[in-house]
């Protein structure tokens, strides 16, 4: 039986200096490289395989599975191997791998180690925004670190296997989240999607077999190493194993990090945070961010793995939990969100650079109380429109919040257009506004 | 005028840390950032110059991301968020407040050249809401007067220091760090913040733990 919350990633987060090597050595940190270093590599990817973890960037795939795409090495033509960890976490709600890497740095790096060898790569880099100065700072001393310490560079521990890592910063684009945008930004490009295939595990950076891992995946790795694959599986559901970060914000008492096995609900964790703002009620929430169609009262109860969230029509994503209680307007939320896929959009494929324009206008007009009933229909073939016919996720996702809302508050649009503009007084929503 | 011969080491520096130099594109051009106060006609040939590229392929990197800026930024950078959560948590109010304040619009800066105002996107602070960024560190849980108290205190030179991170430089020594150049301020800050260790407390207090191994 596993408590209410399992703080494994989070677990030295208040500690002392908690960023540093001294700090994170106390704790029994870099025990799980020298386990791993003792193991081949394959028996590491093996021991990723039956944890059953799953990529903690949104999609979900399985981590292990996704390091046996790497094609055989090949002696007549040995291309070098890359390890790439995604942190450019841009996900509007997604806030836990900022906070994992400016309080355990090293947690991700050793991580990077352990998985850059399980996979036999050589050079490893790690992509993460730009805009978090102080995270970067943090990964930068703990590269510096892990280098004097002998933990990094050649000869790892006398194991002769050898790695390199470079911290990479972005510049402030939230498609260089998806994976394959990610790789022609780190080759110094515009960040803009590939055609898949050829997969990134055949032909990722420089055309080079890459393995891309969201950061929370690879920090998971150490522990997994270290406590074995079946106390991983042993948490969590029988298909989404193991624990995760679930981040509550907006109108929650305690927002924050909660670590829990997957398959917790929202009604449990918002007990644990505390409750929704007093006088308030729950009203409309994201589970994993706003790409992933949003949810209301009635989905309390739904377990937040990967099934249940897909079965109640929504998807688990990065456990970015959005709170929005009944003093927000869905019509303003929704608005906002759209702005930004239209902000973000790269131009790519017409389906989402226009699409996402017009669903601004259109909602532009029906905020502002002077749209028509009908747009609400014009509103969902535009979606129709993008959905499944863009090159990208990102197209996608810049539906979700549009399809659901009008699924779960049609009327609350139809008000607007009858009162002739936004029936909510945006000030009783902030974070000061007197409680009713 | 052409960068000094230094920045030039640095750009091809930075590029040597890359199996293939263009890799090292980004950092660069926040070198140039954090030297020329914004990407320059002649932070651009540089890179091109380091790369073997063409200015206009370098441009067309440059105006793709949105940290890189072809007016001059002023000493401090002010984000304040404003997608959706942070915006209904009052980032549009502080957005406001701070743009009546300083008498500046959407990604202007102020006439004495200390500010430039912005309104950016989810910054992954969300259980901080609302968020302020000053040249990319962490302000958590502002409100109109902390916002407006902390623009004040940074036009008048006095001392700022982020919620988690460190004492406040300027907008072009972040620009270096990001190009990867430490500056020696990593020890500063705590290790998290209050709403990071939310759960943590909560299964300290209750003996909560995962299972052991
Ligand atoms: C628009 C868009 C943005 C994304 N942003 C991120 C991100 O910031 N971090 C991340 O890990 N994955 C992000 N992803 C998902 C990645 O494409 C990819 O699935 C993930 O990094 C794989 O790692 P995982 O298997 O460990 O989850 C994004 C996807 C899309 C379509
Ligand atoms: S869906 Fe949008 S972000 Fe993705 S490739 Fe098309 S234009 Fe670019
Ligand atoms: S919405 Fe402002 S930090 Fe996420």
């Amino acid at each position: 039986m596993t408590d209410t919350l399992t703080p494994v990633l989070t677990a030295n987060w208040a500690d002392e200096r908690a960023w540093t090597l001294s700090a994170y050595a106390a704790t029994g940190g870099y025990e799980a490289l020298d386990i791993a270093l003792g193991m081949a590599p394959e028996d590491v990817q093996t021991a990723v395989k039956d944890s059953g973890l799953r990529g903690r960037g949104g999609a979900g795939f399985p981590t292990g599975v996704k390091w046996g795409f790497l094609p055989p090495a090949d002696p007549e033509n040995p291309k070098p191997r890359y390890l790439v960890v995604n942190a450019d976490e841009s996900e509007p709600g997604t806030c836990k791998d900022i906070p994992l890497m400016m309080a355990s740095p090293h947690t991700l790096v050793e991580g990077v180690i352990i998985s850059s060898y399980a996979i036999r790569a050589e050079r490893a880099f790690i992509y993460v925004r730009g805009e978090v100065l102080h995270v970067i700072r943090r990964l930068q001393a703990a590269v510096r670190e892990a280098y004097e310490a002998g933990h990094l560079g050649t000869n790892i521990h006398g194991s002769g296997y050898d790695l390199e890592l470079v911290v990479h910063a972005g510049a402030g684009a939230y498609i260089c989240g998806e994976e394959t945008a990610l790789l022609d930004s780190l080759e110094g490009r515009r960040g803009q999607p590939r055609l898949r295939p050829p997969f990134p595990a055949v032909a990722g950076l420089y055309a080079s077999p890459t393995v891309i891992n969201n950061a929370e995946s690879i920090a998971s790795v150490p522990a997994i190493v270290k406590n074995g694959a079946s106390w991983f599986a042993g948490m969590g559901t029988e298909k989404s194993a193991g624990v995760g970060i679930f981040s509550l914000s907006g109108h929650v008492k305690k927002p924050g990090q909660y670590e829990a096995p997957l398959g917790i609900t929202l009604r449990k964790l918002i007990e644990l945070a505390g409750g929704v703002r007093e006088g308030h009620e729950l009203k409309f929430w994201t589970p994993g961010g706003s790409s992933t169609p949003l949810f209301t009262q009635e989905h309390l109860d739904v377990p937040l793995d990967f099934e249940g969230v897909a079965a109640a029509g929504s998807m688990l994503g990065t456990r970015a939990l959005q709170i929005f209680d009944d003093s927000v307007c869905v019509v303003r939320a929704v608005l906002r969100w759209t702005e930004f896929y239209k902000h973000e959009s790269c131009g790519k494929c017409t389906p989402c650079r226009e699409g996402t324009w017009w669903l601004v206008q259109v909602l532009e007009r029906l905020e502002k109380g002077d749209g028509k009933p009908e747009d609400l229909d014009l509103l969902l073939d535009q979606c129709d429109n993008i959905l499944g016919r863009s090159f990208c996720a990102l197209g996608d996702g810049a539906t979700s919040p549009i399809t659901s809302s009008i699924k779960y508050f049609r009327d609350e649009y139809l008000a607007h257009l009858e009162q002739g503009g936004c029936p909510f007084d945006p000030a009783a929503s902030t974070a000061w506004a007197e409680s009713k | 005028m052409s960068l000094a011969p230094e920045t030039f080491d640095e750009l091809r520096e930075i590029a040597a840390r890359y199996p293939q130099a263009r890799s090292g594109l980004l950092p660069m051009l926040h070198l140039v950032q954090s030297v020329e106060g914004r990407v320059t006609p002649e932070g651009i040939q540089a890179c091109a110059d380091v790369l073997g590229l063409t200015p206009a392929e370098v441009s067309g990197v440059a105006t793709f991301y949105t940290m890189y800026k072809r007016h001059p930024v002023g000493k401090h950078h002010v984000g304040v968020c404003t997608n959706t959560l942070c915006a209904v948590m009052g980032g549009d109010e502080i957005f406001a407040c701070l743009r009546e304040k300083l008498e500046v619009g959407n990604d202007e800066t102020t006439a004495d050249g200390s500010i430039t105002l912005e309104h950016i996107e989810c910054n992954a602070a969300c259980d901080y809401a609302p968020v302020v960024m000053v040249n990319w560190e962490f302000f958590d849980n502002q409100t109109p007067e902390s916002a407006l108290q902390l623009v004040e205190d940074l036009r008048e030179g006095r001392e700022v220091v982020a919620s988690r991170g460190a004492r406040i430089t300027s907008w072009r020594e972040a620009e270096r760090v990001l190009a990867g150049f430490e500056d020696g301020l990593v020890d500063e800050g705590p290790a998290s913040g209050e709403a990071s260790q939310a759960g943590l407390r909560l299964a300290k207090d209750n003996d909560w733990k995962a299972p052991e191994a």
